[in-house]
């Protein structure tokens, strides 16, 4: 017989984890992960450099220190099951979930809440249009990544970087440390679009040169990637005739751009948000379907695994208070725009309950544009909910902000969240 | 005297502090806009010896996978890392492994142990 689970969380990354530590932490009683790859943690565990954890764990861990803490938080809790090397194949609106694994064949698994924690993929080669050849060589920087750091194998010698996301440049010092020649980084942008402190500790120390507003008109070789062309482009990013020059390298590893992973969330009809390609949702990370939640790279693509355990932790805890019957009655749904230089904005609405001294609305955001000495403000109506100056803000760096519990009165029926130039 | 300002990014946490270090007779004076001590000690080291942390991978037998993940447990000479790192390549541990365990005591003799960054049970 199927047994009822609280919460069914589909994924077992950070996201994953962290939600079932806080649906554990807020009293759900029956909850599993599951995870398709062959151990917890997610991404994490090819992310062996360090950076992580300063926000959430107030302490710098590598990709896998934060992976075993966020592991040790869940094992050994009798109320919290994982199954790894299971593959979800479907997720019904009924929150039954249909998943197979070598050791019991086909399962379904039966909630009374789901929380998708899929995270996201890298966009390939096919998804930019590279034109030239088809040799091999080519492979996104992720997949590079498992290769060099879990597998113990590396793609190549001679290497050279499209796109400047953090993927990508974590990889140009890896390949660096593994005694390969880092060619060059490409990035079609007038900016680059990782954290700053990777293109100083990345490419600056060891001297990659970065190419911004250039990109590969063309890959060269027959059997192997021989060289690249390189052109400079426009304003419109469309390459000027007359700039192009070689690259000679074996291998091209491309850093351009996460996609929120949602073939299950497709599949469950749910509302979407366009311009993150994740499902709309509100404070709660409850999506547009009742008792499904989401959260982490599913949702929007994050910068930094902390931001994505903090929005893991509110899924996780909101779904447990729905799964005992505590998340219910009216809310009054407002809209959050993005308006004025601010491109997204998580949640996309909020659902207000009449009794609001269990709320926390924290809001994830993204500009359009780098700016400098802005102000990012929150208003309703004429009344400003939250102003707070920005010395910098960048694309690549998400902002998150709280609205203060003082302000919950001030909140009409929309909300809106731009920059103050 | 001689005074010079260097501008540069604090590397420390993903924020980037954009750090404005005035320089007297080319030694450290004074650091600006950084947000916390770590950012001023960054920007002293930076002018005088630049550190770095290492992080990489070792080969490791007996366990899930045939490498583990090491982080030195403070940062080291910038000049050495590329050094430290052909070192690791050399380096086979046997599993398992515990998170935080030394792997490499003291590498290239520079006061610096390389940790597990990861357990690794014996399977």
């Amino acid at each position: 017989m199927n047994q009822l689970y609280d919460v069914i969380i589909v994924g077992g990354g950070p996201a994953g984890l962290s939600a079932a530590y806080s649906a554990w932490q807020n009293g759900a009683k029956k909850i599993i992960v599951v995870e398709r790859d062959r151990e917890l943690g997610g991404i994490l565990q090819q992310c062996i450099h360090n950076g992580f954890g300063l926000h959430h764990f107030k302490e710098e861990l590598t990709g896998p220190g934060y992976a075993h803490r966020c592991i040790e938080l869940i094992k050994d809790k009798p109320e919290i099951e994982t199954m790894v090397d299971t593959m979800v194949l479907d997720v019904l609106d009924n929150k039954t979930v249909i998943a197979v694994n070598p050791q019991k064949g086909l399962i379904k698994l039966e909630g009374k809440t789901v929380i998708l924690t899929m995270g996201c993929r890298e966009r390939t080669r096919g998804a930019i249009r590279i034109p030239g050849a088809r040799p091999a060589g080519v492979f996104t920087a992720g997949a590079a990544q498992r290769m060099v750091n879990m597998e113990g194998f590396l793609p190549g010698h001679k290497i050279v970087i499209l796109g400047s996301g953090d993927i990508g440049l974590i990889m140009a010092r890896r390949m660096s440390l593994e005694g390969c020649k880092v060619q060059a980084c490409l990035e079609i942008c007038p900016f680059s679009n990782g954290l700053t402190r990777n293109i100083v500790q990345c490419l600056n120390d060891f001297d990659i040169p970065l190419y911004l507003s250039h990109t590969i008109v063309a890959i060269h070789g027959e059997k192997r990637v021989t060289g690249i062309t390189v052109a400079k482009v426009d304003e419109k990013m469309t390459p000027i005739p007359g700039t192009e020059f070689d690259i000679e390298c074996d291998t091209v590893l491309l850093s351009v751009g996460l996609i929120p992973e949602n073939e299950l969330s497709n599949g469950l009809n749910l509302a979407m948000y366009p311009l993150t390609n994740g499902p709309m949702v509100d404070q709660h990370r409850e999506t547009s379907l009742d008792g499904f939640f989401a959260a982490g790279n599913v949702v929007h693509v994050h910068d930094l695994v902390d931001f994505v355990s903090d929005e893991a932790e509110i899924a996780g805890k909101y779904a447990a208070l729905k799964s005992q019957g505590k998340l219910s009655g009216d809310m009054r749904t407002v809209k959050v725009a993005a308006i004025d230089g601010v491109r997204t904005c998580v949640p996309q609405k909020l659902s207000l309950p009449a009794d609001m001294s269990d709320e926390k609305i924290k809001l994830f955001m993204r500009v359009g544009a780098p700016h400098r000495k802005v102000k990012l403000q929150i208003k309703s109506g004429d009344n400003v909910l939250l102003s707070k100056p920005l010395p910098v803000a960048k694309p690549s760096e998400m902002i998150a902000v709280e609205i203060p519990a003082a302000k919950f009165n001030l909140i009409g029926d929309e909300i809106s969240v731009g920059l103050v130039l | 005297m001689a005074v010079e300002t260097k501008v540069m990014n604090c590397i420390m946490c993903p924020m980037g502090c954009e750090l404005t270090v005035t320089l007297e007779d080319g030694k450290f004076a004074s650091c600006t806009g950084n947000t916390c001590p770590r950012g001023a000690k960054y920007a002293q080291d930076e002018v005088t010896a630049p550190k770095r942390m290492l992080t990489g991978t070792i080969a490791i037998e007996g366990g899930l996978l045939p490498l583990l993940p090491v982080v030195s447990a403070t940062v080291l000479p910038k000049g050495k890392v590329l050094e430290c790192a052909a070192y690791l390549r050399g380096v086979t541990i046997k599993a398992p492994v515990k998170a935080g365990d030394v792997v490499v005591p003291n590498i290239l003799g520079l006061g610096v142990d390389v940790l597990a960054s990861r357990s690794m049970d014996l399977i």
